[in-house]
């Protein structure tokens, strides 16, 4: 605790950092850039979310970490524990319990309520950037409103595999105005971003963006009037829990092809194993 | 140089500074929410919510412009001291602090360009009370939102402006609120009544 400030960064870099956050919750879906900071961490392991998390943090929080909505995984546990050292904060895995959420790539099952933050680590921010490499024009495009070359990239999917096959980072429309990479969850979750109860921060720190969405704010995926936008998972239920409502991964557990689904959210799933709750494949 | 100029910032910069701040993002990411901010004791005539949230936001980096009675030796000595904060005129400035009175007309402050709407100010507005009053929607809030404004046309039109425009933060003796640019204004039921039997 003694040998660095409170949540590693320096304050400067945290005013800084702060008030990006008050310009992204002021202007939902706008990427604000903001100078983000080297961390003891490559970049594409989250740096983006952690800077993001150490602007929020107070010492009073309960903080959790997850990557792929799991607790357990390395990313998700040095992150927690990079907090547990610098800022002193409580950890927790359960999501009822946490004030900070840090994510990688999922949003968890569990609604969030108000009084918590969910801070997204996103690798590429600029939703047009796959179709406009260029930041001059991208920028250009967000400010003209010109978001027209998004739908012909969902046009292509559906012409060429017959419906929208876009499963991740699926785009997005805020309140009618910017449409935002709700960075690589799956789209199962896209349903969970518009009308939030909890405030979601979303950091990107090689490419120095940070993003907002404030509560119960309208957030509207894209889509066609013939073809709408559908939250897909894989048709089975949790091997594990046996939820039918919980997004799941695929495993592969022997060398015959065998697979099984399990919840891709390991607070969800232990808390309805705990409940009583059983799947096919549980011991 | 006055004593109180040394004195009255966050004794525990990080922590203190942290608090601040999540009781300033609360505001902002809930319009119409009023807030509980503490740690600062700033001279006269600025109020500890909005020595808070100056001490948490500006530093060398920030241009404050300071409007009317805010701009006295006392004021500019202690966030001088405190922020290094450099003092210039409306046009440049990236936090205005004031009462809205002095702070007015809106139309002198950057309000950002299509390119980069975060390049606009942030105006600091000491209230004399905050209560609830105006009816507002938008993000952040869940159906409406009530909150005491000085004036509605002046909010209205910045609306227009999005996703240019200016953002607001109201604070009143160690309690505060926000309105982004976001957030539409409109006159409460209760104020539109009184309004009409006064006509």
């Amino acid at each position: 605790m003694t040998e660095y400030n409170f949540a590693y960064l320096d304050e400067q870099t945290k005013r800084m950092i702060r008030r990006a956050i008050l310009k992204g919750l002021a202007i939902p879906g706008y990427q604000v850039p903001f100078a983000s900071r080297e961390m003891p961490m490559p970049y594409g392991w989250g740096t983006g979310g952690v800077q993001v998390s150490a602007a929020v943090l107070t010492p009073s929080d309960t903080f959790k970490v997850i990557d792929q909505g799991a607790d357990d995984t390395t990313n998700a546990v040095s992150i927690r524990t990079f907090f547990q050292r610098t800022a002193g904060v409580a950890t927790t895995t359960a999501t009822s319990d946490a004030t900070v959420i840090q994510t990688r790539h999922r949003i968890p099952e569990e609604p969030l309520h108000e009084g918590q933050i969910l801070v997204y680590q996103v690798p590429i921010p600029e939703p047009l950037r796959f179709l406009e490499p260029r930041e001059s024009e991208t920028r250009k495009m967000h400010s003209l409103e010109e978001y027209g070359l998004m739908h012909v990239k969902l046009y292509e999917d559906i012409s060429r595999h017959g419906h929208i096959a876009t499963s991740y980072a699926y785009p997005v429309k805020v309140e009618g105005r910017y449409v935002m990479d709700p960075s690589p969850i799956p789209k199962f979750d896209n349903a969970k971003l518009g009308d939030m109860a909890a405030i979601q921060l979303f950091g990107a720190g090689r490419e120095q963006r940070i993003y907002a969405l404030p509560p119960y704010t309208q957030v509207v995926s894209l889509d066609f009037e013939d073809h709408p936008f559908e939250a897909s998972k894989a048709d089975h239920l949790c091997g594990m829990c046996g939820a039918n409502d919980s997004y799941l991964d695929e495993l592969i557990i022997d060398d015959l092809g065998g697979r099984m689904f399990v919840c891709s959210d390991t607070d969800y799933c232990e808390a309805r194993q705990a409940a009583g709750h059983k799947g096919k494949d549980a011991a | 140089m006055q004593a109180n100029t040394l004195s009255g910032g966050f004794a525990d910069p990080a922590t203190q500074s942290a608090h601040a701040f999540r009781s300033v993002m609360e505001a902002m990411a809930r319009p119409g929410t009023i807030q509980d901010i503490h740690g600062a004791a700033p001279p006269a005539p600025l109020s500890p919510a909005m020595g808070a949230v100056l001490l948490t936001l500006c530093d060398t980096e920030t241009p404050v412009y300071l409007a009317g009675d805010m701009d006295c030796d006392a004021a500019r000595a202690w966030l001088a001291f405190h922020t290094g904060a450099p003092f210039v005129g409306p046009a440049q400035c990236m936090f205005a602090v004031g009462k809205w009175d002095a702070l007015t007309p809106l139309e002198v402050y950057p309000i950002g360009t299509s390119e980069y709407p975060d390049r606009s100010a942030t105006l600091i507005v000491e209230c004399s009370e905050l209560a609830s009053g105006a009816t507002l929607t938008g993000p952040g809030i869940k159906e409406t939102a009530t909150l005491s404004l000085p004036e509605l046309e002046a909010f209205q039109a910045n609306r227009t402006l999005f996703p240019l425009g200016l953002d607001f933060i109201f604070t009143c003796g160690g309690r505060l609120a926000a309105l982004p640019r976001s957030a539409e204004v409109s006159r409460s039921s209760s104020q539109a009544r009184a309004q009409a039997g006064a006509s």
